[in-house]
């Protein structure tokens, strides 16, 4: 019995370890913060949308562009230019500090850039 | 229900019925409509004016410039969506005794037929490569998943596999295209972003001697439409029945 008993809290400690590692450092309500583009005030669609559902829209904007010839996008907030680099990277210019903050914080490895093109690392090259 | 009640119901639908069926021949009819106005893309090669610059690679150049094509150094990597290659291998079928002698050092500008019936298309197992609805053969990089069926199915050799990440084999990236990934199958597009802006394909635009003519076939009075009714032309491997849409002028 006594065995178990130490054997649960060992399994608990270890278990609530990061938790406790984030509170001591003061981390607990990490959120990440994304810089977004201060000239701009909307994205081609309403903020709460891009932020839950940017990734459908990519989607439906990948289909339309390749596989049905659509060019454009018309939204609420106006007509805009079916293009990842052109019109997404146009505003958000610095990927690093948009994209791949909340990305790496999720865990998520989109594959758009091993062929889309990234402004500033064309410019590198 | 009474009798007459049935009779003045049944009457109706029958009309209603009869109604839907005329609108749907109508609205079919506005849809032939819209097909006839669907474009043809083709390209007409000259032999005589092609030939007149010794190692001319303008066409080459650009197109591969353009669509970020990578330039391997092993020939078993080679990726190109346009090249140019010797008589005898682009018209095997169209040779005799004669034309092996005479045609030795002429060499051929071959890219993608976009062929009327693609057999690369009906092998595909994912829909990555399909014709769009102006008759260019196109590919879903996002869908292809390499299996290369549609590179033993094209008679014409027109398609190249990325063996290789090509990043790192592009001189210099155009920003505006995308490059592809590795483990995926790349072709010729006719251009296709830049037609649907109203530009010619690159090849068109940078030949300095005019040999390349594109347009639509559809339309009988383009360029093309009456390059080809005044001037003999053949086409690659015909007997096939792929329906090549390149053609080549003597």
């Amino acid at each position: 019995m006594k065995k178990i008993i130490l054997g649960l809290i060992l399994f608990l400690l270890v278990a609530f370890l990061p938790l406790g590692y984030n509170i001591y450092t003061g981390k607990k309500a990490y959120i990440p913060v994304i810089k977004a583009p201060e000239d701009k005030k909307e994205c081609v669609e309403n903020v709460f949308i891009m932020r839950k559902r940017h990734n459908i829209v990519l989607e439906k904007w990948r289909d339309a562009s390749v596989r049905h010839g659509i060019k454009k996008y018309v939204s609420l907030n106006g007509t805009y230019k079916i293009s990842l680099t052109g019109t997404c990277l146009g505003c958000h210019s610095d990927k690093t500090q948009f994209c791949d903050r909340c990305h790496d914080y999720a865990g998520v490895k989109p594959r758009c850039w091993d062929c889309h093109n990234i402004p500033d690392k064309v410019a590198e090259k | 229900m009474n009798r007459r009640d049935f009779l003045k119901i049944t009457g109706i639908l029958a009309i209603g019925a009869a109604s839907h069926q005329t609108a749907m021949i109508l609205l079919s009819s506005e849809v032939k409509g819209d097909q006839a106005k669907k474009k043809r893309w083709a390209m007409a090669i000259s032999f005589s004016a092609c030939v007149k610059r010794e190692g001319c690679r303008d066409c080459i150049d650009n197109c591969h410039l353009i669509h970020n094509v990578p330039e391997f150094t092993d020939n078993k990597d080679k990726i190109q969506w346009i090249w140019s290659s010797h008589y005898e291998s682009v018209f095997g079928e169209q040779t005799n005794m004669f034309t092996k002698g005479m045609l030795k050092n002429l060499s051929i500008l071959c890219l993608c037929n976009h062929c009327e019936n693609p057999p690369c298309v009906k092998v595909c197992p994912t829909k990555a490569t399909w014709k769009n609805k102006d008759g260019i053969i196109m590919i879903d990089y996002h869908r292809c998943i390499g299996c290369r069926y549609c590179m033993a199915a094209c008679p014409y050799d027109a398609r190249s596999f990325n063996w290789k990440d090509p990043k790192p084999f592009i001189k210099e990236i155009n920003r505006d295209f995308p490059t592809r990934a590795k483990g995926v199958v790349e072709k010729c597009n006719f251009c296709e972003e830049r037609i649907t802006q109203g530009l010619l394909p690159a090849c068109v635009e940078a030949c300095p001697e005019k040999a390349l003519t594109f347009g639509d076939l559809n339309d009988p009075e383009s360029d093309i439409s009456r390059l080809l009714k005044t001037r003999f032309s053949i086409q690659r491997k015909p007997h096939l029945g792929t329906d090549p849409k390149v053609f080549y002028l003597f």
